[in-house]
């Protein structure tokens, strides 16, 4: 288990000071003397700040289901650097993941996660992983990394079907975790989520349907309002059928306003 | 003598003696004391007959609500007004300072003065102070080239749109004008659309809360001002009665004097 | 501490060349209050459920009460990933504890494992505000109320949260019957707890903008957590 998220499989209470010596602080092999912060022998660190990114993930549960979707886009810094990366996968028939932030951290985390899938069918016991499991999974890894000072710069939002009831979770770089029926992340947060709320009906899931037109709203407000944003994304859908990632969709762009504007001043 | 007298007169503009000193205390560790912010959501759109002019009605002091109803919609002349943003004390004072130039100029010329000059004045006066000065400001008004909504930054730059937002909340308000605005709207239409704008930034900001208050400024130089045109939250009912038995506090002696109540006091709003 | 932590700004002389600014900070406020208040027979405790950084809410209908045994129950708020850590690490020290022990841990006992817990963690602390409320021994109601790194206090009532100083005067006054120069101050009952409880959070919804959405009311007497839910402001 070295290599990528090492420390992860650590023993719990591994830092405690061994038998004459001072007590680890938090962030793993390092004696006190050595200080605070992530730093190793070479003054590197990882993900201090995220490069490589991927802007606002946007979630709906709908009844029967759960839909998440991302632009197309890593950007790398203002660079608008891959242009069709699938941020959203499938990670088995229940659970589905939505990723923004770090790119890098996402890839190593998507390879645990596929490492923990070829582990579920190798075991051949129909039984796989569940959503409220990767999603308790995910915040338990983003927590311990935050406490190491070396966070994994990523803001997830795992869905899924979980005894026949569509899951939506959202974890983010500090391993803060919450669900809702309606999760948006980064510019997202600001954009897309009231536009959501205001078509919340009391009592009442949103249909497949309206979940999709909302989805697609959501991506069309960000693509005008986000430097970081794309006109195309990818949708997962998660429904007691499976799940699958849709073929590329693309925003409704409309530009009707752009002859009202005239000078600026 | 003269340069004595000369001394007690304070000159004009903004007084910066304490600057180097209050410097020198934060430095030392005094903590500066906080000002009132309209964390905000304010926006403005241009419909078929004039322009409407949206608020919320929250005033903050860090994380505590320090006015739930004020006015963020400032009257600047007969046929404009300005929504403000940021700290409280630099929107009024701002606002008013521009009002009276433009009733002076107004009264100079004999006639209506154009949105732009309003625009003109704001813009020098916030470059001049170099953001220092945290006004965000959306101005609407209608004159002689029809209906204009401009937006002004803190350090002084200007933008001329059909629809925009400022304050916290402007990102929230911003989404619902991107995803529903369209040109030559009807009035209720418009009036439907700023109060949803607005609506967004009550819900979804912190910074944003309590009513909504709208400004319809028409082509026809008819206003209305619709102060609370939503209240938008109303405070939960409370389930006991907290108002104290006589002789809760102790009475330590008593003095009696006749006084004539000569004039009427409004109690101050307490809900 | 982290005045400490900042070694680019403190001890410039330790710098390490290439090492660039780091301006990550493993904490964050999440929000939210909790009030508690215990009497003759029973205990109540009551969080909101609003859930939010900066001046953004994340969900409007996040719990914030945990239920521990049948006559405990923990109100948590504060860096919302230290509430999660600390919870199910008590959840697993608790379970722990009963397969050792045969038998549930009393409210008393699970009071000192969390002080202990927070103390554990003095350098890095878990930056959370913890209310514990349940029933001693003889089923009468106890409080007991944590700063970050395990203080702990026992009393009849507390306000905690971002809306804790805003309340604890309030219920100093109404429960502790303070300022209040009465020929009889009458106990406290269950109705009238919740009743000053539920009012505490419509006023600090007023007030505190990271309390509102709805408030959760636990009601712990010897037959077992009754749960109420009042809606608040959601501006």
């Amino acid at each position: 288990m070295q290599g990528y998220n090492d420390g992860m499989s650590r023993p719990f209470w591994s830092n405690g000071p061994s038998p004459g010596q001072f007590y680890n602080f938090t962030g793993g092999d390092r004696s006190a003397s050595q200080g605070f912060g992530p730093q190793n022998n070479f003054g590197a660190q990882r993900s201090s700040q995220p490069i490589t990114t991927g802007t606002s993930v946007v979630g709906i549960k709908f009844d029967g289901g759960v839909m998440i979707a991302a632009d197309a886009l890593v950007s790398y810094g203002s660079v608008a650097r891959f242009q069709d990366v699938k941020r959203v996968f499938k990670v088995n028939d229940q659970a589905i993941l939505g990723t923004g932030g770090d790119f890098a951290d996402f890839q190593s985390i998507q390879r645990s996660i596929n490492d923990k899938m070829i582990d579920d069918i190798c075991h051949d016991d129909t039984i796989s992983l569940k959503p409220k499991s990767l999603y308790n999974w995910l915040t338990r890894i983003l927590n311990n990394r935050r406490n190491k000072f070396e966070p994994l710069w990523l803001d997830m939002v795992v869905g899924g079907i979980e005894n026949g009831e569509p899951f939506l979770g959202h974890v983010d770089l500090r391993g803060r975790s919450y669900e809702d029926d309606i999760i948006a992340t980064g510019f997202g947060k600001h954009l897309a989520l009231p536009i959501i709320r205001e078509q919340i009906v009391e009592g009442r899931p949103f249909t497949q349907e309206e979940a999709t037109n909302l989805i697609k709203k959501s991506m069309e407000v960000l693509f005008y309002r986000d430097c970081r944003a794309l006109s195309r994304y990818y949708v997962a859908v998660c429904t007691a059928a499976g799940a699958n990632v849709s073929e590329v969709q693309k925003v409704n762009q409309n530009w009707e306003v752009a002859t009202v504007v005239r000078g600026y001043s | 003598m003269q340069a004595e007298l000369a001394r007690e007169l304070p000159p004009a503009g903004f007084n910066f003696e304490n600057c180097k000193r209050n410097e020198a205390l934060i430095n030392g560790g005094f903590l500066a004391p906080k000002t009132v912010k309209t964390g905000t959501t304010i926006a403005g759109i241009i419909f078929k007959d004039g322009v409407i002019l949206g608020a919320d009605t929250r005033a903050t002091e860090g994380p505590i609500v320090s006015d739930k109803n004020c006015s963020k919609i400032h009257y600047l002349a007969p046929n404009m007004y300005c929504c403000g943003a940021g700290t409280a004390a630099d929107t009024e004072m701002t606002t008013d300072l521009v009002s009276s130039q433009l009733a002076l100029h107004r009264l100079n010329t004999g006639r209506e003065v154009p949105v732009v000059c309003a625009t003109t004045l704001l813009k020098q006066k916030l470059f001049r102070y170099q953001g220092n000065i945290s006004a965000a400001l959306v101005l609407g008004g209608v004159d002689l080239t029809g209906p204009t909504i401009y937006s002004i930054a803190p350090h002084g730059s200007v933008d001329k749109l059909p629809y925009t937002s400022m304050g916290s909340g402007s990102l929230a308000a911003m989404s619902v004008f991107e995803s529903r605005y369209k040109p030559d709207m009807t009035e209720e239409e418009a009036k439907k659309l700023v109060r949803d704008a607005i609506a967004g930034g009550v819900f979804n900001d912190l910074g944003s809360g309590s009513n909504i208050d709208l400004c319809v400024i028409r082509k026809n130089k008819t206003v209305d001002y619709l102060r609370n045109y939503e209240i938008a939250n109303r405070k939960g009912e409370r389930t006991l009665d907290y108002s104290f038995l006589k002789g809760t506090t102790i009475v330590t002696g008593t003095k009696t004097f006749n006084l004539d109540i000569t004039e009427t006091v409004i109690p101050m709003e307490v809900a | 501490m982290f005045q400490q932590m900042n070694i680019q700004q403190n001890f410039p002389e330790y710098n390490i060349p290439g090492k660039q600014h780091h301006d990550f900070s493993p904490y964050e406020s999440n929000g939210g209050s909790i009030v508690a208040i215990a009497g003759k027979g029973y205990a109540i405790i009551a969080a909101d459920t609003r859930l939010s950084s900066g001046y953004s809410i994340h969900t409007r209908k996040q719990k914030k009460t945990f239920k521990l045994t049948d006559t405990t129950v923990l109100g948590s708020t504060g860096c919302w990933c230290d509430t999660l850590s600390l919870t199910s690490l008590l959840a697993y020290r608790m379970q722990s504890y009963v397969h050792t022990h045969q038998k549930t841990m009393s409210t008393n006992a699970i009071a000192q494992l969390i002080s202990v817990m927070m103390y554990n963690k003095r350098f890095f602390p878990y930056y959370v505000s913890n209310v514990l409320a349940g029933l001693d021994e003889e089923g009468n109601g106890v409080v007991y109320s944590y700063d970050p790194i395990g203080h702990c206090e026992k009393t009849t009532y507390r306000a905690g949260g971002t809306a804790g100083a805003l309340l604890q005067p309030v219920l100093d006054n109404q429960i502790g019957y303070k300022n209040q120069n009465l020929a009889e101050k009458p106990e406290i009952t269950k109705e009238k707890a919740i009743s000053i409880a539920t009012d505490t959070f419509i006023s600090a919804s007023e007030r505190d903008i990271y309390t509102g959405d709805s408030v959760v009311i636990c009601i712990i007497t010897k037959d077992g957590i009754e749960e109420k839910t009042v809606q608040l402001r959601k501006d």
